[in-house]
């Protein structure tokens, strides 16, 4: 049978929407949609092929690696590919409900390149194409901060544009390091070649630098509130849910399959940075007074969470960190709707003058409160499982202070959570005009809390499309 | 070798110039004129890194990569270009401001 490159559509359909939207401004908002739907299926068709015919390389024109640039899709990039998908395809019912005409005009294109670079960056097999859709993945990304307009939006796009351009070219200094030293930029052809060397140290620095102020680990956090805070809701949502994670991704892989595996020190002062990110970022996020600021400061605690995997380094970990990533993308993403509805019903997002929103919006309010069950890590939710993944390689390595860490995490994330739900029933003193929300807008919030707490029940079958491809490495399952 | 290993540390140079502008200079266009510093060290690099051996040919495939960096960089200046002068419309100042209390 003709294998269908589902993998490769995955990345061209986005495209192609993007100039659809962008030449026809009057119907962008149908055609964005019908797009999102295509890449769903697209998503689907490449996880039924991976999972039935094991991990797809295709080699685009023919001309393969070393000189051609290849896809490779293996059970984590699948995983990634198909969050995007479900969260993508929630956003786009969203923001046909939220941009007004004169705004969706901008955001549709923009959106679908966005997309397009996400699912090009987690199918990528090269270093140099993987710095091609980063900073295609960071343009579009700025330019969708900048959409809301207004001095905080702006600012907050150019000082992300400015540490987005950093970070890119940290990483690409450190692809020109490695391709002097062994002559590839194929991910697999360097894991071959690779022997440790001042030079290759010097990349790994590099490269992870840059990586890791993308990923906006404590300390390098500090463009990543206001970004997401003043940017409009459904670019918010997508910000805290995928965009980071693709620089997460990158140095996800490179770390696994790359670098070589004597950097023991170094996984621990991730860990340390990821544990002081987990703290300070929950502290931050209670003290904040503005609901978006304070799910913002709630990602940036999230990202740490991802890094206490590194000095563990065993397989649960990795399956853990991957969880954590899959479950927050949902979780973040539903919370940043609801916000934006509250935003969009009340005017304000103040915390404290909420106004009685558990009755007047109890869709959104319960898509925020299942949201951050998740990000709790309560069960049934996909955040349980991740925590309990990562708590299991903790003990089991005997690293028994990276669980206080996950439980002191997990108890400021209630704290927060209940703030708000605490301020969402009573009566503020201030009261306002209310504006009504679009059905659509509520329903895309809660379904998508819906599907974070879903992954907590269906744990098996995501934990057995990791496996494919092997991407955690060879030992022993479990 | 040796002046290929010249060039690298000059490219290395200009990288690290760049940086040290990008974080001392406040206002915008110093930062983007910083950014395309530290761009044109990186592309030095790649460029002189292709001499493998005196007297080859070099190898081609930096050079691609040092285009496709030319055009990444001309895009992302042009959108930061852009959005200092919305900037500069939209506070006075063509700054970042100072972090807030909110």
């Amino acid at each position: 049978m003709a294998a269908i490159p589902w993998g490769v559509m995955a990345i061209l359909l986005p495209l192609a929407g993007a100039m659809a939207c962008f030449l026809s401004p009057r119907r962008a908002s149908p055609l964005g949609l019908i797009t999102a739907l295509g890449v769903v299926a697209c998503a689907a068709g490449l996880g039924w092929q991976v999972a039935e015919q094991g991990a797809q390389r295709y080699a685009i024109g023919g001309w393969g690696a070393p000189l051609g640039i290849d896809l490779y899709a293996d059970g984590l990039s699948l995983l990634m590919l198909m969050v995007t998908a479900v969260v993508g395809l929630g956003i786009s019912v969203y923001s046909s409900g939220y941009f007004n005409r004169e705004k969706a005009v901008n955001f549709w294109p923009l959106w679908m390149f966005l997309w397009s670079a996400l699912n090009a960056l987690f199918l990528s097999a090269d270093i140099f194409n993987l710095y091609v859709t980063l900073e295609l993945l960071g343009l579009a990304a700025v330019a969708l901060v900048a959409l809301a307009g207004g001095a905080d939006a702006l600012t907050g796009a150019m000082r992300y544009l400015l540490v987005s351009l950093l970070g890119s070219l940290a990483y690409l200094l450190g692809v020109a390091l490695l391709y002097h030293s062994f002559g590839c930029l194929d991910i697999a052809l360097l894991a071959e070649r690779m022997e440790p060397s001042p030079a290759v140290m010097a990349a790994m620095g590099l490269m992870s630098a840059g990586l890791l102020l993308k990923t906006a680990l404590f300390p390098l956090h500090f463009w990543l509130p206001p970004a997401h805070a003043s940017a409009p809701a459904p670019v918010s949502a997508l910000l805290s849910a995928l965009v980071v994670k693709a620089s997460f991704y990158i140095l996800l892989r490179l770390w696994l399959d790359v670098f070589p595996v004597t950097a023991a020190g170094l996984g621990q002062l991730l860990g340390l940075l990821g544990a002081a990110a987990v703290l300070w970022g929950g502290l931050q996020a209670l003290r904040q007074t503005r609901l978006k600021m304070l799910i913002a400061y709630s990602t940036v605690a999230q990202l740490g969470y991802l890094f206490l995997a590194f000095p563990l380094g065993s397989n649960v970990a990795w399956q853990g960190a991957l969880y954590l990533l899959l479950s927050h993308a949902l979780a973040k993403a539903a919370m940043f709707m609801a916000a934006g509805n509250i935003l969009c019903f009340g005017g304000h997002d103040r915390i404290a003058d909420l106004d009685r929103v558990a009755q007047r919006l109890p869709l959104s309010l319960a898509a925020f409160g299942l949201a951050g069950v998740s990000i709790m890590g309560l069960p049934p939710s996909g955040g349980f499982i991740a925590k309990w993944l990562l708590l299991e390689a903790a003990m089991r390595s005997g690293q028994w202070w990276w669980v206080i860490i996950l439980i002191l995490g997990g108890l400021l994330a209630a704290a927060y959570v209940f703030k708000v739900i605490g301020y969402a029933f009573t009566q503020a003193v201030m009261t306002h005009e209310a504006r009504a929300v679009p059905a659509t807008m509520e329903w895309a919030a809660l379904v998508l809390a819906l599907v974070a707490i879903l992954l907590g029940l269906v744990a098996p079958w995501p934990l057995a499309l990791m496996e494919i491809g092997l991407p955690f490495g060879g030992e022993a399952a479990g | 070798m040796s002046h290929v290993f010249l060039y690298a540390l000059v490219g290395t140079g200009l990288f690290t110039l760049g940086l040290y502008a990008l974080i001392v200079h406040t206002h915008l266009l110093r930062k983007i004129l910083a950014i395309n510093v530290m761009g044109s060290g990186v592309f030095l690099v790649l460029v002189a890194l292709a001499a493998r051996a005196r007297g080859a040919a070099p190898d081609p495939v930096p050079h691609a990569m040092v285009i496709t960096g030319i055009v990444v960089a001309v895009s992302a200046t042009a959108l930061a270009l852009a959005l200092m002068v919305r900037v500069r419309a939209e506070t006075g100042r063509a700054e970042l401001s100072e972090e807030r209390p909110e």
